[in-house]
């Protein structure tokens, strides 16, 4: 009786520390809103508007009518009609011009001749996908002017049936919100956790509680509890945000997900007990949780980088982030509506792991008792 | 400024709702060694903190070396040198890089700081420890340390804001004979304390309770208004009656 | 003058005594650089792709070679169904179906119009398209390709497209993200240990210490930037030496045209730290808002995702982005080459900046307890 009295008093008291600090808590809580917004409406990689130059050395009817056609496409702008290549280097150089379309001398002429009529797609292409894509377009539309000209003339070309299943609309913030509640876990479950173990530490007040009646597990549990709740409170809001704003599906169970996310919160504690447990200091302890679970969590965990674009060895490392497995599950659950039956084995590592370390987190804090 | 160093009247500071120093009066002389005594919460620090120029007060006027605390904040901090209740030299750097900080700050040539250095260094006892970081010091000497670089711009006022909270009675003794040794060049020195033993130490004392300036006077006129045979008595009485204003701070 | 250059003096000795700064300011940095040179990459080769032939004819079995030759696919063997090839998709073991129907041969020599169908994962939205600019091209070139070989086409009205990627040939995502990474890293790193110094000083009282000395308040707040603007100073050039030595980083434009620019740029992005800074009461505080800043401002810098691509509300926003400025700057010398000339205007808006976020530190600094 006076234990479990002892236990809530801990927790009243921690929920006032996150309470009292406005400041980090509004931005704990802001931070995510904030970011479903600049994903879902900012983070966007879809092309449009394309800034084209024109080389046209010699102007006839032909190359207007396709120069017509660029323009009308509202694919591209036309910001320079140039007549020769000299002045494409300072256009691209400034970023004024994006791509260039060059028609060789006397291209209506070689149109009506057997000889093909040649144009010179240039792209920047510093930005790889960028660039392919704005060759593929440019390409596509020069493409679809050819066949126009050659209406009647050959065989229909073959028709490709495109379907984009999962995500018809290939909304990229359907991609981002699953790994947005990674993130956000892991923000408050990890980097709050090991921030306010660390700060009890410096400040001494842990040693206090360390002689209490209470055994470690309860004040570790009693710390932590709180900033489960944040966490799963925000990573609700978050979701609901997204739905109401972009539409963001949740095809699955959503008692599945919040499960889930219980489990990741969990794993994340861990993390930053453990990495409390081992740091001198508050500043220690940020930076290693900066280094140790947040740079992860965005790099490597297939939350803004897909994961089959990474280099071998990195996509070893990621196999050991909990995030990764975790992204995979919410996007599961999210975006494809499948359940346990699909996703045991992602579930089953990150049970593996979070037990793993959570052992390692209490064993930690038991040392630094003796 | 003609033998006063520290003018204050009516000096008043609220926070919201709650008057941290109310209408407090009094002058300090130049040279004499002013105590500023108080429980915690008494408003000893909030009365340092405006006569240093960290704080504006709410109403009433006061001035330190001349200087006006509302206009002239900055002349005033050109001529104090200031103590806080919290150790505040750097830790992590050694004893000669905290002096030579704190007096290129205030402007002293390369050559001046040296000398000085060497000088305080002597007389501190601290000769072999000037290249030690101040972190591996006892506090002892931290607050010696600390006392000495407030003074080595050599300002005609010093505000020490308890100095000897948690030090040895030896040390404290030492202390008290840094301070004696500043008031004989001729700085005044306000300090605030709450040890009773060293109220008797100074030339004139100002007991605060709950933000309000009680008694004021030498230590003997003290006693003998209060009919009390220590300081202890004069304050534990004061204390007493100021009871129900002082419950609340 | 001695007075700020000391004060700089002491900031250095601060940041090599404590074993926590240096870490931050030299491991992490390395660390994100490493990971994010490789991993920072959007690039799409070897899709997973399963072809379900229900034709099963010369023609089906060509068009099939023709996706098994492509760089861009990589075809799993299994699924010879429709039924599996959902599976497959579903699973995530394929993320692009072609399926070809019966009677696709037939139609193609008849000139019927022959169809296939095409399934793609799009979760990861802008690369689905791009796989579906992949697959298209290879289907186009199938058809027209068979069209000129059976003598069905007439060669009139031809036009011949060449296509050529300027700055990146390779189409390597290291070149163009490791300029980026670095101008990252210089600003994150800057700006965080901008933000917690002055409210470090808070924590340790050290800060009133210094208040109640006769030092000015623009000359406190300069030699609180100088040291960092330094370090970061030092971080970049370091950066750019081994980003071009060791990750095939391209210089092609004037390298001190660029750290004459980061010069600039650098008292901006640490303006914001000291600002922020001088706001807040504890460390924590500054990193949670430091973060959260830097987090909008790395986001619509144009860093990971082209600003091009953002709305246009997003996209006004974006120019008040002292990082979307430099970034753009950065990417624009080293991988185009670009002179004084053709940056002019970013450079400009950055000095705005600099001028401006330097001059509210300083007013919104206090010599006050």
């Amino acid at each position: 009786m006076k234990r479990s009295s002892a236990f809530l008093g801990l927790l009243q008291k921690e929920a006032r520390h996150i309470l009292r600090d406005r400041r980090t808590l509004a931005v704990i809580v802001l931070m995510p809103i904030i970011q479903v917004v600049l994903f879902g409406y900012a983070i966007r990689t879809d092309v449009e508007d394309i800034r084209l130059a024109i080389v046209d050395p010699e102007p006839d009817a032909a190359t207007h009518a396709l120069r017509t056609r660029l323009g009308a496409s509202g694919l591209f702008r036309i910001v320079a009609v140039e007549r020769s290549t000299d002045g494409l280097n300072a256009l691209f150089a400034s970023g004024a011009a994006q791509q260039a379309v060059v028609f060789e001398r006397g291209f209506g002429d070689r149109l009506e001749s057997a000889r093909a009529a040649r144009i010179q797609i240039i792209t920047d292409a510093a930005e790889p996908n960028t660039g392919t894509a704005m060759q593929n377009y440019a390409d596509a539309l020069i493409r679809d002017h050819e066949g126009e000209l050659r209406e009647g003339t050959g065989p229909p070309p073959i028709a490709a049936d495109v379907r984009m299943r999962f995500n018809p609309t290939r909304e990229s913030s359907n991609l981002f919100v699953p790994g947005l509640i990674a993130f956000v876990i892991t923000i408050i479950s990890a980097l709050m956790t090991a921030i306010s173990l660390a700060r009890e530490k410096e400040t001494g007040t842990m040693e206090v509680l360390l002689v209490s009646p209470l055994r470690p597990v309860e004040i570790i549990a009693g710390k932590v509890a709180p900033y489960l709740l944040v966490g799963l409170a925000t990573v609700v809001l978050v979701i609901i945000e997204a739905r109401l704003i972009f539409g963001v599906p949740l095809r699955g169970s959503a008692v599945l997900l919040l499960a889930e996310g219980v489990l990741f919160t969990v794993t994340s504690l861990s993390l930053g007990i453990l990495i409390s447990a081992r740091t001198p200091s508050q500043r220690v302890a940020m930076t290693a949780v900066l280094a140790g679970t947040m740079l992860p969590t965005v790099m490597l965990s297939g939350f803004i980088f897909p994961l089959e674009s990474l280099p071998t060895p990195l996509r070893l490392i990621s196999a050991v982030i909990p995030a990764r497995w975790f992204v995979e599950i919410a996007r599961g659950i999210m975006l494809k509506g499948v359940g346990l039956d699909h996703l045991w084995q992602e579930s089953l590592v990150l049970v593996g792991m979070t037990g793993v370390l959570l052992m390692a987190s209490m064993r930690s804090f038991r040392v630094r008792l003796d | 400024m003609t033998g006063v160093a520290i003018v204050a009247k009516g000096l008043t500071r609220r926070f919201g709702g709650f008057t941290a120093v109310d209408a407090v009066t009094f002058d300090v002389r130049a040279g004499e060694v002013f105590g500023f005594l108080g429980a915690n919460g008494a408003g000893k620090t909030t009365a340092i903190r405006i006569l240093t120029g960290l704080l504006a007060p709410s109403s009433g006027a006061a001035s330190v070396a001349g200087f006006d605390v509302y206009r002239e904040r900055e002349a005033i901090k050109r001529s104090i040198g200031y103590m806080s209740q919290r150790f505040s030299l750097y830790n992590d750097l050694t004893v000669r890089e905290n002096i030579r900080l704190y007096g290129t700050i205030y402007g002293l040539s390369a050559s001046v700081i040296r000398a000085r250095t060497d000088n305080l260094l002597e007389r501190l006892r601290l000769g072999e420890s000037g290249s030690k970081r101040v972190g591996t010091l006892p506090l002892g000497w931290k607050q010696k340390l600390a006392f000495s670089v407030a003074l080595l711009h050599q300002p005609r006022i010093v505000f020490l804001d308890e100095p000897t909270g948690g030090v040895d009675p030896v040390t404290r003794r030492q202390f008290w004979e840094l301070i004696y040794g500043a008031a004989g060049q001729g700085t005044t020195v306000f300090v605030t304390t709450h040890y009773m033993d060293e109220a008797e130490y100074c030339d004139r004392l100002g007991i605060m309770v709950a933000g309000r300036l009680d008694a004021l006077g030498t230590p003997h006129e003290l006693k003998e208004r209060f009919g009390a045979g220590s300081m202890d008595e004069v304050f534990l009485r004061l204390a007493r009656s100021g009871a129900p204003a002082g419950a609340a701070a | 003058m001695r007075r700020l250059l000391y004060l700089s003096w002491v900031e250095v000795l601060h940041v090599v005594r404590d074993r926590a700064s240096l870490a931050q300011l030299l491991l992490v940095p390395f660390i994100q650089l490493v990971i994010l040179a490789n991993a920072a990459t959007f690039a799409i080769h070897d899709t997973p792709a399963a072809i379900v032939d229900l034709d099963a004819t010369a023609a089906s079995r060509a068009l099939s070679q023709r996706f098994a030759a492509s760089p861009h696919f990589r075809i799993i063997g299994g699924p010879r169904s429709v039924a599996g090839a959902d599976e497959a998709l579903r699973s995530g073991e394929a993320t692009m179906v072609l399926a070809i129907p019966r009677g696709f041969e037939r139609a193609l020599v008849r000139g019927e119009g022959a169809r296939v169908q095409v399934q793609l994962n799009a979760e990861k939205g802008s690369a689905a398209g791009i796989v579906q600019s992949y697959a298209q091209r290879i289907i186009a070139r199938f058809g027209a390709e068979r069209g000129e070989r059976e003598g069905t086409a007439p060669a009139l009205r031809r036009i011949d497209v060449q296509t050529r990627g300027w700055y990146n040939t390779e189409l390597d995502y290291r070149q163009y993200m490791v300029p980026g990474i670095l101008v990252a890293l210089v600003t994150l790193v800057g700006t965080l240990f901008t933000a917690q110094n002055i409210a470090r000083e808070k924590e340790l009282g050290t800060l009133e210490q210094l208040n109640v000395t006769p030092i000015s308040r623009a000359e406190f707040i300069a030699a609180k930037l100088l040291p960092f603007w330094v370090l970061g100073m030092a971080e970049l050039t370091l950066g750019l030496g081994l980003g071009a030595a060791v990750f095939g980083m391209p210089v092609r434009g004037s390298l001190l045209l660029l750290l004459g620019v980061a010069a600039v740029y650098l008292v901006a992005a640490l303006g914001i730290g000291l600002l922020i800074s001088t706001a807040v009461d504890t460390q924590q505080q500054a990193m949670f808002v430091t973060f959260f800043i830097m987090m909008i401002y790395l986001l619509m810098s144009g860093l990971y995702t082209p600003v091009d691509s953002m709305p246009g509300w997003v996209r006004m926003a974006a120019e008040a982005n002292p990082v979307k400025h430099f970034v753009e700057v950065t990417r624009a010398v080293l991988i185009k080459g670009a002179g004084a000339a053709e940056i002019a205007k970013p450079v400009g808006m950055l000095g705005a900046f600099a001028a401006g976020f330097f001059g509210l530190a300083v007013w919104r600094y206090r010599k006050t307890a």
